[in-house]
């Protein structure tokens, strides 16, 4: 697996590519990109701020990269976040699972993205016209992780 | 016992600090919640919704403590 947490922006397009261009045993990639939105609960977004815990967020995510790799036949996973200053448009999240067959490489990349917005230690505070907010966190997040079982 | 408390995001906002050391004997994560959740500075320990972490690995507030431990404490989780 390959965890990364930075500041610098990322192109999409190349981290999709990486996951099958040394391995022609992959016959699946699935990746799920993540972006600042200029609206959020009925205000304009002009930016945000993503705090994170620095030793924490590295080890959080790998334990849910681990638990995916021993749920699933996967060739390769990554999983890419952010941090910092973002402004509207720019990706924050690259989750990419690769594998031999679809379906292990569909249901790897949503169980790590339903785990990472419930046990990874991030978060956002948006900039919007009414000022600075912290995000708060969504139940519906929390339904999402849960379907996956323990 | 020493522990080595931090707060992220909103709760050290509210808090006005990033972390802080403590004292004393403290047998769960809880313990040390407890006894700074009494001071007006420190309300948002009250929270229902809070998130805790003990060496950087979240548990839930019975987890035992040793001396040295890191305890953080913050709200839900908003990344992705």
């Amino acid at each position: 697996m390959a965890i990364r947490v930075q500041i610098e922006a990322f192109d999409p397009g190349a981290e999709v590519n990486a996951m099958h261009a040394a391995n022609v045993g992959v016959g699946a990639v699935v990746s799920f990109v993540g972006y600042v939105r200029d609206f959020n609960d009925g205000r304009d977004v002009s930016g945000m701020f993503l705090e994170h815990y620095p030793g924490m967020t590295e080890k959080a995510l790998a334990k849910i990269a681990l638990e995916a790799e021993q749920r699933w036949p996967l060739l390769k996973l990554e999983v890419l976040h952010r941090i910092g200053a973002l402004e509207p448009g720019e990706p924050i999240v690259f989750v990419g699972a690769a594998s031999a067959h679809r379906q292990a490489a569909f249901d790897a990349c949503a169980f790590v993205m339903d785990y990472l917005k419930t046990r990874a230690p991030f978060w956002k505070k948006e900039n919007t016209s009414d000022g600075a907010r912290w995000v708060e966190g969504r139940d519906s997040d929390h339904a999402a992780a849960d379907r996956w079982g323990q | 016992m020493s522990i080595n408390v931090l707060f992220f995001a909103r709760y050290s906002e509210a808090i006005g600090l990033d972390s802080l050391e403590m004292e004393g004997e403290f047998a769960t994560v809880d313990a040390v919640r407890q006894a700074l959740a009494g001071e007006p500075d420190f309300a948002v320990l009250n929270e229902t919704s809070l998130m805790c972490a003990r060496n950087q690995e979240l548990c839930s507030l019975d987890e035992p403590l040793q001396a040295g431990d890191e305890v953080a404490f913050f709200p839900p989780v908003t990344g992705g």
